[in-house]
């Protein structure tokens, strides 16, 4: 008997219409997941990996191949794949307590209003924003208000949780220490979770697979690089692993090597300064 | 801070702080002071240069005794009305003595309406306008925001009709108000309906349109939190829509009000209903010396009442606004 994947992407492609005709933004996406699995997605811009990531939420509908989870195929969103959006979307008008209770109040059917203020405060705590439930969005900072956004997503107790470069507005300590809360969170629930992102160090830091993707149009899965480092995993010793070091070798040689963008001198100059700024930062992390 | 300084710094300091104190005061009180002073100048000034055939144009002084004519007038008219109600009732209590069967007839004073009493009636009916324009154009711009159909449907029509000046539908308004409002006990007088509604009509599309606006420019992100929780469509509308587009609604609320001041007071004066468009009108056809500056009163009123109006929407939107960092003015 086939072993039975918790969710399955198949021949997965999109076409996008466009006054020249049809454009064909990803093609043959084959990808099975396992439950409680951690996977990031990584490429270059425009290579088709938001899309991936609607395409299971169901906010893109794919024209080709489908996505099954549990048995179920995918046709619409639904809270069962709660979505953690890059610029945090809270409702700019409810408190970080308001917006964690009205995915509570529309997911939970049948919940007494203690459970449900329970079940708002508990999440909150797991991301640490107990101290600031009641402030608006607008009164926090960007890494809180991710905080919170993330804190929404698992109110919905998601089977999938998927987010969408979710700190790659952050500094790169605040971002830090949202990797270390989201790994904590991710080994006490074990939700599956799919995760774009373009930093090769919090894909290999995070991630049990790295799904490589190949540059549009066309853009498909170029390798999927299995991270076998043990958990908890600690950020400074790994700085200094060999195995660590490697997995990150690998993912930079497939992007800037392999998958080379093309692109006009000055834009490819800026992107360099970037990277070797990346570099940096990373050393110091 | 200032405690850390010495005397001598302090001494230093204290002449750029006055100066800077003082340039704050001539910025908030000094300048629109002065620019009053220079309005009311001119005014004079030019005033007392034009003779029309009802005399010399009033001037800010003339103006001034218009108003406390007004007032008094109005004061006198209350005591009549006062002295006449309170007459009928010992009247009614006398007969009522001599024959208990007697049911008592109450009848309304029935003096002229004063300048006061104008007022009200005008604030009123825009109210009653305005608010059924509301009612109407608040739904239909989010039905217009949401569906690019409803739009593509609707947008010609709104388009046709929103450069159409309310002089031109009164005529239409009039004779239609007075084919269907027909009762033998009507709650409201016919000219008031009519003026009523003309402002409607005018009211109705900078409030839709700025909706529509409003409520096509929500952010994608919130409408895919709203897919994901799959939030029905009712929920949808009043969790996430209605409020992102309260500040894009309440801009169009207020350019409504304002338009529908300014239509009220030429449907006032062509459709003959009480109110300050009326005052102007029956002081222009009675033209007695005072007129032109009585006319004066009204406008300088008709003025400060749409100030007032606006500076309330503002309050008010300023209340209901999530986006407290916006400036608003």
């Amino acid at each position: 008997m086939r072993e039975k994947h918790h969710l399955e992407l198949t021949q997965v492609g999109i076409e996008f219409p466009t006054p020249k005709g049809p454009f064909t933004a990803l093609q043959d996406v084959n990808l099975k997941i396992n439950k409680g699995e951690f996977i990031s997605l990584i490429g270059h811009s425009g290579c088709g990996k938001s899309t991936v990531l609607n395409i299971v939420a169901g906010l893109h509908q794919a024209t080709t191949g489908g996505v099954i989870l549990d048995s179920q195929e995918v046709r619409e969103p639904g809270p069962e794949r709660a979505v953690v959006f890059q610029n945090h979307s809270l409702l700019p008008w409810l408190s970080a307590y308001k917006n964690v209770e009205l995915a509570v109040k529309q997911t939970s059917k049948g919940r007494s209003k203690q459970e449900i203020r329970e079940w708002v405060e508990h999440n909150l705590a797991l991301v640490h924003m107990s101290h600031a439930a009641d402030k608006l969005p607008s009164e926090i900072s960007g890494g809180m208000k991710q905080r919170v956004g993330i804190a929404r997503a698992l109110a919905m107790e998601p089977k999938v949780l998927l987010m969408d470069e979710p700190f790659g507005a952050l500094d790169a300590l605040t971002r830090a220490h949202l990797q270390d809360s989201l790994m904590e969170i991710h080994a006490s629930l074990g939700n599956t979770v799919i995760m774009i992102t373009h930093d090769v160090d919090e894909a290999v830091f995070l991630s049990d697979r790295i799904v490589m993707m190949t540059n549009g149009p066309s853009a498909t899965i170029g390798e999927i690089l299995d991270i076998n480092l043990p958990r908890p995993r600690n950020r400074i010793t790994l700085a200094d692993n060999v195995q660590y070091n490697h997995y990150r070798h690998e993912v930079l040689t497939f992007l800037y090597e392999k998958q080379r963008k093309v692109e006009p001198v000055i834009a490819v100059a800026s992107e360099k300064v970037t990277k070797v700024e990346d570099a940096k930062k990373s050393d110091a992390a | 801070m200032s405690k850390s300084l010495t005397l001598p710094q302090l001494l230093a300091k204290a002449p750029a702080l006055r100066i800077a104190n003082w340039l704050a005061f001539a910025k908030n009180a000094l300048l629109p002071t002065l620019g009053i002073l220079l309005f009311l100048a001119i005014w004079h000034g030019v005033a007392k240069n034009i003779n029309t055939s009802l005399g010399q144009f009033p001037g800010p002084a003339q103006v001034w005794e218009q108003v406390n004519g007004l007032l008094s007038e109005h004061q006198a008219q209350r005591e009549k009305a006062a002295l006449f109600y309170a007459k009928q009732e010992a009247r009614n209590a006398e007969r009522q003595a001599k024959d208990p069967s007697y049911v008592p007839k109450v009848r309304a004073f029935t003096g002229a309406p004063t300048f006061i009493d104008q007022i009200w009636t005008s604030l009123y009916t825009v109210a009653v306008g305005f608010f059924i324009a509301s009612l109407v154009a608040v739904p239909m711009g989010i039905l217009c925001g949401l569906s690019k159909s409803a739009y593509a449907a609707f947008n010609p029509v709104i388009q046709l009709f929103k450069p159409v000046s309310p002089l031109a539908w009164l005529p239409l308004v009039t004779m239609v108000v007075s084919a269907l409002y027909v009762s033998d006990d009507p709650m409201f007088s016919k000219s008031f309906v009519i003026s009523a509604f003309t402002v409607s009509l005018c009211c109705l599309w900078p409030t839709l349109i700025n909706t529509a606006v409003g409520v096509s420019n929500i952010e994608t992100d919130l409408i895919n939190v709203s897919k994901v929780l799959r939030l029905s469509p009712m929920a949808h509308v009043f969790k996430i829509v209605l409020p992102s587009s309260i500040p894009m609604i309440f801009t169009g609320l207020r350019l409504s009000l304002g338009i529908g001041w300014m239509v009220l007071i030429a449907a006032e004066m062509l459709a003959q209903n009480p109110g300050l468009g009326k005052f102007v009108w029956d002081e222009f056809q009675n033209g007695s010396s005072e007129s032109l500056a009585r006319i004066m009163v009204a406008v300088l009123t008709i003025g400060a009442i749409g100030l007032v109006l606006d500076r309330l929407m503002l309050l008010v939107q300023k209340q209901v606004s999530w986006d407290k960092s916006a400036v608003l003015r």
